[in-house]
């Protein structure tokens, strides 16, 4: 018996690097649903966003890279088909260089029309750019979503927003801009005109500095979509009340995705996830075992010598 | 399977980084070189453009005297006898210069005015956040009865509601009510007595301490297994972009 726990503990890592490949292939192509429970937290966000009256304002800020893309690009996109689908406008921004660009992909992959463009006095607008159609509601640039780009600064944007919103971002980055030529940017004047923020987080600058400067400075309730290796250090301002709401990696991105009931990739994921997990808690248990096992042997032998 | 070329490029660079899981190779090697290379160029070019074209050039106004930019920066406003405060960028600017100083041994001391005011400012800005976020909004929020009666209260109303058809409230919203409170500030006090060593670990302190520590170990439980789920979630991506995008097994 003993031989078979050495054995085990000296097991070629490279076969727990199949099991756990075949554990998260596998349920990609069978494509099975898990129910999917939502949390509090989660739940939160939701009804944060569901008091919002219409034409309600959200400034989104995608602090993320394409590093975090499986987990916040599903997050991101439903987000934005909740806000189009229940008229609510939202001003893109990020603290990350590549956050901006990423919302643009969520925008382009979010759009249901089957057109490529539009003129429209004298203007060539884009479906996925300019125009975007989810469950036969239009976005329009300029309108109803903007996307302000990136600005660097860290946290000093984020103060620099609540004295000035227009010095901090002065131009749009798709057409280069005056921020004041867009409607969408009527009344804004500063961080606190916002309705509400988004943020899209998977390091710093993000989630932590958006508490600490445009919660409990500027009295904006922010909620928050993250990675799980990120969450749990926003958990503690979930309790205290300064967050309204937190999606935590993958798991939070399909609770939302039912919530707003768009399931898409978060959801799919979820089973390659689920399975995962039950293989390293097996790997985990059977590790102690045999560690525990093997371990009783050696100190026998160490009484005999 | 995909006829894009960005698509197999990504393709060859996921297995490329990938196949350092059987051992390292001169395929990880190279994938790895690229994207190191790929990165320090992308952070080098956004922050030249994004920071100092932008702030030092753009918006003070140089690039529009130049004629390369078409709008007007701060200094040209400052001529028309409008205040704009880009002009202070100028003062960033000659402070950045100075920190250059470092390269020339003989004047490198100079280097030291720019890193003071970095240090003092980032101090200020740092401590009354801190202070304000992360301390007294957590403090505050300790400071809550051992039991939360009013949640109790809705809960056994909800509860009925809900048995009326068949359904009962999950488990851990009754554990929160009772007991949530409760484990918060036990786990705060025991935590906070770890952290203290003006006093020696021993008898009920120490066993206090103790408590504290399996509080911390809970603590970084969690987190590992929160990374876990990240890493795995990370992986699922790429399997997903292999199979979908690139292959086109799965739609």
């Amino acid at each position: 018996m003993n031989k078979f726990w050495e054995r085990l503990l000296a097991i070629d890592r490279r076969i727990i690097f199949v099991v756990i490949f075949l554990a998260l292939s596998v349920p990609i192509f069978l494509q099975i649903g898990l129910p999917i429970p939502v949390t509090s937290e989660v739940q939160i966000l939701y009804d944060a966003l569901e008091d919002l009256s219409r034409g309600s304002r959200i400034l989104v800020s995608c602090d993320f890279d394409p590093g975090s893309e499986p987990e916040l690009q599903p997050m991101t996109e439903a987000a934005f088909k909740y806000f189009i689908e229940n008229d609510l406008k939202f001003v893109i921004i990020g603290l990350w260089p590549q956050g901006p660009i990423q919302a643009n992909r969520a925008i382009e992959d979010i759009n249901e029309s089957e057109d490529d463009f539009i003129v429209e006095n004298g203007d060539t607008l884009y479906f996925g750019e300019d125009i975007v159609v989810v469950s036969g509601d239009t976005a329009r640039y300029g309108i109803d979503f903007i996307n302000l780009g990136f600005q660097v600064g860290q946290e000093l944007v984020i103060q620099r927003m609540g004295t000035s919103f227009e010095a901090t971002f002065p131009t749009d980055k798709r057409f280069g801009l005056s921020q004041k030529e867009f409607p969408i940017m009527d009344g804004i004047y500063r961080l606190a005109d916002f309705d509400f923020v988004f943020n899209l987080s998977a390091g710093y600058p993000g989630t932590t500095e958006w508490v600490q400067f445009a919660v409990d400075r500027f009295h904006v309730p922010v909620g928050a979509g993250n990675t799980a290796v990120q969450a749990p250090l926003a958990y503690p301002y979930l309790d205290t009340g300064q967050l309204s709401g937190i999606l935590g990696g993958m798991k939070g991105g399909a609770e939302f995705e039912r919530l707003v009931g768009h399931k898409a990739r978060a959801t799919l994921f979820m089973t390659s996830q689920t399975m995962a997990h039950i293989f390293v808690m097996l790997f985990i248990v059977v590790g102690n075992l045999a560690f525990f096992a093997t371990m009783r042997k050696s100190d026998k032998q160490g009484l005999k010598r | 399977m995909s006829t894009e070329f960005g698509v197999w490029v990504a393709a060859f660079f996921t297995i490329g980084i990938a196949s350092f899981l059987y051992k390292d190779n001169p395929l990880y090697k190279f994938c790895e070189s690229v994207f190191v290379g790929i990165s320090a160029g992308y952070w080098a070019v956004s922050l030249f453009w994004e920071n100092l074209i932008a702030k030092m050039f753009d918006s003070v106004g140089v690039s529009y005297m130049f004629g390369f930019w078409s709008e007007k920066g701060a200094l040209q406003d400052l001529f028309s006898g409008v205040w704009n405060w880009n002009i202070l960028h100028v003062l960033a600017g000659i402070l950045g210069i100075m920190m250059l100083m470092r390269l020339f041994p003989n004047i490198g001391w100079i280097a030291r005015w720019p890193l003071s005011v970095i240090v003092g400012s980032t101090a200020g800005l740092w401590m009354i956040t801190y202070f304000q976020s992360n301390f007294l909004s957590q403090l505050q929020k300790t400071v809550i009865p051992l039991f939360d009666t009013g949640k109790i209260q809705e809960l056994s109303q909800i509860g009925a509601v809900m048995a009326e058809s068949g359904r009962s409230i999950p488990f851990d919203n009754y554990f929160a009510a009772y007991l949530g409170n409760l484990v918060l500030i036990f786990g705060t006090l025991t935590g906070l007595v770890y952290f203290y060593f003006s006093k020696e670990h021993k008898g009920l302190f120490g066993k206090t301490a103790k408590v504290g520590i399996y509080f911390l170990m809970i603590t970084f439980g969690a987190s590992f297994g929160y990374t876990v789920m990240s890493r795995m979630s990370l992986l699922i991506g790429r399997l997903y972009f292999l199979f979908s995008t690139w292959l086109g097994f799965v739609n």
